[in-house]
C-alpha cells in the first residue's frame, strides 16, 4: 500500500506513483479520485474524455501497460498506482502522427472529435494484438467506443486502412 | 450541367481539426480550467410536477468549500425561452418544479465533490402536485394545468387548410386513414453540456458548449439586461449537438449568477443523466394521416392531424410543432393539403429540436403511409413515389419555393443501386423484405429563431502581411459537421488561394462578425454564401495589385491555388498571391474583406408561413434491406442505399460522413431507442447502457450517392444541405422495408424485436384460424 496520511477533517490521502506516457508522476490522490479526474485534473492530459463516468461510453479509454485498453472512469488512481499507461497524448511521437492517427484523418473517421482519443486508442491496441484484424475483428474491438456521429463506417475503413488490407463497404 | 473547374471545392480535403482532435490537442469546454475557478452544479426536483413551499439554503452554506447556493431570490425572474411567444422557462424554479430534474437551486464551489455534498444539504420542502404524464390525455378535464397561462395543457395549436379538402377527398379513387405513434428520443452527444462563465470587471465571458454563439449572447445578454457587447460567448470545441446544444441550459445562466456572486470563474456541467433530463430531444407523436389519391395513387388531398408531446416547456417546439407538418408537402406534390398539430405541455422533460427538426416523425408516418396505400391498391412502392415525386422549380401547396430537385432522379438511382425491381418481380426469400422513402430538408431557416433584421451571416478575410496564410473570421460553430473546413475550402477557391494556407478564427461573438450559427442546416449555404462574397472581394483586390505589378489589365489576369497569371499571355512569368499580397500590404496596407448574408423574403402570409422556409431544400432517397427472424424477431439490416441532391458537393469525404452518421441515427430510432420513464416521470434509463444508441457491431453497411450533376442557385457554387436531410427518410424506410419483410405493420416505433415477433406470432396465430 502506498504512503498515506490523514488530514484535518479524517479524509485519507494516498501518495501515488503512476507513468503515463513514459513519464512517472508522484501525486496525493483521494480514495475516491478516478484514473480519468487523475489524468484530467491533475496532469492536465484533457485528451482522455469524460462522456458518462459509468463504463458505458468509452471516450476515457486509456492503454493500461502500454496495451490494454480500459474505462479510466472505472479505475481509482489508488488502483493505478505503480501501472504504466498510454493516453492519447502519448500516441504521436513529437510531430509524426501515429499511422492510425493519419489514416483517420485521411479517411474522415472523426467528426466532433470527442470519441476519438478513445477510439484511436482501441484500435492502437487491436493491431498492436492483432496487426491483420477481419472487419468483424476492428467492430468489435470499438464496440465499447460509442461515436454518435459518424455511424462507424469510416472509423472501420481508416483501421482496415491503417492494418494494410483492402477497405470494406 | 456546367463545366466544373474548382480547384479546392468538391474535393475531400482533410478535415480543419483533424490533427488536433486525433492527438487529444482539442480543447471542448470542459476541458477548461481558469485560475480561481470554481465548480458549479444546480440541484434538480426529484417529483415531476410540485410546489416549491421553502428552501432552506444554510446547512449547504455552512459546508467548507461551499462558495454561494443560489435560489430562485437570486436570478432574474424574467422567462427565457426561443420564441418570445412562449417564453416559459426560468432560470430556476419559483413556485413549482415541472419535471423530475427541474432545476430548483444551484451551488459553486472549490471543487466537484463538495458541490454534490453541497447539493444534499440543501433542504427543499414540496408539495407534491398530480402529474400530467401521458400527452394523449393531458387535455382532460381531471388533469392539472401546467401553466397558467396555457388552458387544457396545450402549448400550440396549428390549423392550416390549403385548398378544399373534403372536395379532394370526395372526388378521390381510394381515401385511407392510418395512424403511426413516435417515441421520445434524445440526441445523446457525447460530449455533456459543459459552461464555463467569467463575470468580472463587469463583463460576461461565457465560455459554452453551444451550437449558436450569437443566439447565447442575444439570451445572456437580455436575462441579465446587459448590452450584448458586455457579454462575450465563446463555443470551444463542440463535441456534438444534433438541436440538443442550440438553447441556453441553465448551466450559463446560473453560472453566470454564481460567478457575479462569487467574482471567481465557475465552471458548470450535467452528468450523463443530466443531460437526458434537460433533454431538447425528439419529440413523441401520434401521427394520424387521411389521403385521397385517384386510380394511379397520385396524391389528391392530404390531412395529417397530429398530437405531440412537448414536455414541460416551449424550448424549441414551437417550430418542432409547425416544421411536423410543414415539410411534409416537399417530396410529393400534395395539391390540397389540411395540417393540424396539438404540441401538448407534459411533466416530463422539454422536447426540443433534434437532428431533421420535427420532421423524421411525421416523415416516418407518411412514408409508412405511402406503402400502405401502395399494398391496397397493388401499386410499387416505388412507382407510387415516382408518380408523385416533386419537380424542380415548382412550389408547394404551403408557398415554399423549390428550385433544383432530383426527387425523380434519386429514387431512379435508388431503385438501380438497391436491384429494387429484380427484388420486386422474383420476390425475396421469407423473412426479407426491402423498403424505400424519400426525404427533404430546409438548407437553412428562411427565419431567425427571434425577431431581427440581422443578417444570417457574415464573416471576413484577412490576409497575412506576407501572404503565407489567410485567416478566415467567422461566428459559424463546428459541432463535428465539419463547416470550418468546408469553409475554408470555398474561402480558398473564391480567393484563388489554397485551402492549406487557410486559418480559422470562430466561435466567438467578440472577434468573429455574426452569424447565427449551427442549426437548420444553415451553414453551407448561408455562412458560405458571406464567405464566397468575402474571398471574391479579396480575389480582386489581388487580381488589382497584380495587375499593377504586371502592369497587364485585370481581365487578362487570372488568380488560382495561389498563383497570378496572364490569360492571353501564357510567357508571362506567374507571380504568387505571397508576393502580391506582401506588396499590398506595404501600399494599402492590411488585406482584407467582408461577406454577408441575408436570405430574400421566402414564404406565405399566412399564420405560421415562416417556419420551413428556405433559400434551397435538399432531397434524397434511401433504400434498405433486412432480414427477419421469425424465431425471435431479431432485425438484421443486409444493406442501406442513399441517393442524395445536395446541389454541388464541397466535400465528399464530409458529405458522405453527414449521410452516414444520419442515417445510423435514424436506424437507432427506428429499432433501439426510446427514453423510458416511470410512472412517476422519472427517466429509468438516461445513461448509454440503458438507453441503446448502436455500436459499432451494429451498424449495417451503406452505399451512398449523389447526384452528379444537380446545381442549387441560391447557394454557394450550387451548394446546399445534407446533416439534417439525412435523418429524415430513414425511419420509413426501415419501417417499410421491415414491414414488406413481415407482411404486417407494426404502427409504431421503436419496432423492437419484441414489437416484431408478438406481431408475427399474432400474424400466425390469425393465419391459423
Amino acid at each position: 500500500m502506498s504512503n498515506m496520511i490523514i488530514d484535518k477533517d479524517g479524509v485519507r490521502r494516498y501518495v501515488v506513483s503512476i507513468t503515463v506516457n513514459g513519464d512517472e508522476y508522484t501525486k496525493m490522490v483521494k480514495s475516491n479520485t478516478l484514473l480519468v479526474n487523475f489524468l484530467r485534473d491533475a496532469l492536465d492530459l484533457t485528451g482522455t474524455k469524460k462522456g458518462c463516468e459509468l463504463g458505458d461510453c468509452g471516450s476515457c479509454t486509456v492503454l493500461l501497460d502500454g496495451k490494454t485498453p480500459i474505462n479510466s472512469c472505472l479505475m481509482l488512481a489508488v488502483e493505478a498506482d505503480g501501472r504504466e499507461f498510454i493516453t492519447v497524448e502519448g500516441v504521436a511521437s513529437h510531430e509524426k502522427l501515429d499511422h492510425i492517427q493519419e489514416k483517420f484523418i485521411e479517411h474522415g473517421a472523426l467528426q466532433c472529435g470527442y470519441c476519438t482519443p478513445g477510439m484511436i486508442l482501441s484500435a492502437k491496441a487491436l493491431l498492436t494484438r492483432n496487426p491483420k484484424p477481419t472487419e468483424h475483428e476492428v467492430r468489435e474491438a470499438i464496440a465499447g467506443n460509442l461515436c454518435r456521429c459518424t455511424g462507424y463506417i469510416n472509423i472501420i475503413k481508416a483501421i482496415m486502412d491503417a492494418s494494410g488490407q483492402e477497405i470494406p463497404m | 450541367m456546367s463545366e466544373k473547374n474548382f480547384n479546392v471545392i468538391g474535393k475531400g480535403k482533410p478535415r480543419y481539426d483533424g490533427r488536433v482532435k486525433v492527438t487529444g490537442a482539442a480543447k471542448y469546454c470542459g476541458d477548461l480550467k481558469f485560475p480561481n475557478m470554481l465548480y458549479g452544479k444546480m440541484l434538480g426536483s426529484p417529483y415531476a410536477h410540485a410546489k416549491i413551499l421553502s428552501i432552506d439554503t444554510s446547512e449547504a452554506m455552512k459546508i467548507p468549500g461551499v462558495k454561494a447556493v443560489i435560489t430562485a431570490k437570486d436570478v432574474p425572474s424574467l422567462k427565457y425561452g426561443i420564441s418570445p411567444a412562449r417564453w416559459d422557462e426560468n432560470c430556476l424554479c419559483i413556485e413549482k418544479a415541472l419535471f423530475v430534474g427541474d432545476k430548483v437551486a444551484a451551488v459553486a464551489c472549490v471543487d466537484e465533490e463538495t458541490c454534490y455534498k453541497a447539493l444534499k444539504a440543501i433542504k427543499v420542502e414540496y408539495e407534491v402536485l398530480k402529474p400530467v404524464l401521458d400527452y394523449m390525455h393531458a387535455d382532460e378535464d381531471d388533469m392539472p394545468q401546467i401553466h397558467e397561462k396555457y388552458a387544457k395543457n396545450i402549448n400550440t395549436e396549428i390549423h392550416q387548410e390549403f385548398g378544399d379538402i373534403k372536395k379532394a377527398f370526395a372526388e378521390a379513387h381510394y381515401v385511407r386513414t392510418d395512424t403511426f405513434v413516435g417515441q421520445r428520443c434524445y440526441q445523446c452527444p457525447i460530449e455533456p453540456h459543459s459552461a464555463v462563465c467569467i463575470w468580472q470587471d463587469n463583463k460576461l465571458t461565457v465560455y459554452s458548449s453551444t451550437q449558436s454563439v450569437h443566439y447565447f449572447q442575444h439570451y445572456i445578454a437580455r436575462e441579465f439586461e446587459l448590452p450584448m457587447g458586455d457579454v462575450r460567448v465563446i463555443a470551444p470545441f463542440v463535441g456534438g449537438g444534433f438541436g440538443g446544444k442550440l438553447e441556453p441550459t441553465g448551466l450559463e445562466f446560473n453560472g453566470a449568477a454564481l460567478s457575479r456572486i462569487t467574482g471567481r470563474p465557475v465552471k458548470m456541467f450535467y452528468d450523463r443523466q443530466e443531460m437526458f433530463q434537460h433533454n431538447r430531444g425528439r419529440h413523441q407523436g401520434t401521427y394520424k394521416i387521411t389521403s385521397g389519391v385517384d386510380k394511379d395513387g397520385k396524391i389528391l388531398g392530404c390531412h395529417v392531424d397530429f398530437q405531440t408531446d412537448g414536455g414541460a416547456y416551449t424550448s424549441l417546439g414551437i417550430a418542432t410543432a409547425y416544421y411536423a407538418g410543414a415539410l411534409l408537402p416537399l417530396t410529393y406534390e400534395i395539391p390540397v393539403y389540411k395540417f393540424d398539430n396539438r404540441r401538448m405541455y407534459t411533466n416530463l422533460p422539454a422536447c426540443g429540436a433534434h437532428r431533421g427538426h420535427g420532421a423524421p416523425q411525421p416523415k416516418y408516418a407518411f412514408e409508412s403511409h405511402m406503402d400502405n396505400i401502395a399494398k391496397a391498391m397493388g401499386i410499387d412502392p416505388l412507382d407510387i413515389r415516382l408518380r408523385n415525386a416533386r419537380r424542380p422549380n415548382t412550389e408547394t401547396v404551403n408557398n415554399f419555393k423549390v428550385n433544383s430537385c432530383g426527387m425523380k432522379e434519386c429514387l431512379e438511382r435508388a431503385g438501380e443501386l438497391s436491384d429494387w425491381r429484380k427484388k420486386k418481380k422474383e420476390g425475396l426469400p421469407k423473412g426479407r423484405g426491402i423498403g424505400i422513402s424519400t426525404g427533404s430538408f430546409v438548407t437553412g431557416a428562411g427565419y431567425p429563431i427571434y425577431r431581427t433584421d440581422l443578417p444570417h451571416a457574415s464573416c471576413m478575410i484577412r490576409v497575412h502581411e506576407d501572404g503565407t496564410s489567410a485567416t478566415l473570421y467567422s461566428g459559424t460553430v463546428d459541432i463535428g459537421q465539419g463547416s470550418h473546413t468546408i469553409l475554408c475550402q470555398m474561402a480558398a477557391e473564391a480567393m484563388g488561394y489554397r485551402y492549406e494556407n487557410m486559418k480559422m478564427v470562430a466561435s466567438d461573438t467578440e472577434t468573429c462578425p455574426l452569424d447565427f450559427g449551427a442549426y437548420a442546416s444553415r451553414q453551407t449555404l448561408m455562412s458560405g454564401s458571406a464567405v464566397k462574397q468575402a474571398g471574391e472581394e479579396i480575389y480582386r483586390q489581388i487580381i488589382d495589385m497584380a495587375s499593377t505589378m504586371l502592369n497587364l489589365p485585370p481581365e487578362d489576369l487570372k488568380c488560382e491555388l495561389g498563383v497570378i497569371s496572364s490569360i492571353s499571355r501564357p510567357k508571362v512569368a506567374p507571380i504568387t498571391f505571397e508576393e502580391v499580397a506582401r506588396r499590398f500590404f506595404v501600399l494599402r496596407g492590411p488585406l482584407i474583406a467582408k461577406g454577408v448574408y441575408t436570405p430574400p423574403r421566402l414564404g406565405g402570409t399566412f399564420k405560421g408561413a415562416p417556419v420551413g422556409t428556405s433559400p434551397a431544400y435538399s432531397f434524397c432517397v434511401q433504400a434498405a434491406e433486412v432480414q427477419i427472424d421469425e424465431e425471435t424477431g431479431k432485425i438484421d439490416v443486409e444493406r442501406v442505399w442513399d441517393v442524395h441532391d445536395v446541389g454541388q458537393v464541397i466535400n465528399p469525404v464530409n458529405l458522405h460522413g453527414q449521410v452516414h452518421g444520419a442515417l445510423y441515427m435514424g436506424l437507432g430510432e427506428t429499432i433501439w431507442e426510446q427514453v423510458h420513464f416511470d410512472s412517476n416521470g422519472k427517466i429509468v434509463n438516461g445513461n448509454l447502457g440503458g438507453y441503446m444508441i448502436m455500436t459499432a457491431l451494429d451498424m449495417p453497411p451503406i452505399t451512398s450517392e449523389v447526384l452528379e450533376d444537380s446545381y442549387e442557385i441560391a447557394g454557394p457554387w450550387g451548394a446546399k444541405e445534407v446533416g439534417e436531410g439525412a435523418t429524415n427518410p430513414t425511419i420509413g424506410a426501415f419501417r417499410n422495408a421491415i414491414f414488406d419483410a413481415m407482411g404486417v405493420s407494426v404502427n409504431s416505433v421503436p419496432l423492437t424485436y419484441e414489437k416484431v415477433w408478438r406481431a408475427l406470432k399474432e400474424k400466425r396465430e390469425s393465419e391459423n384460424k
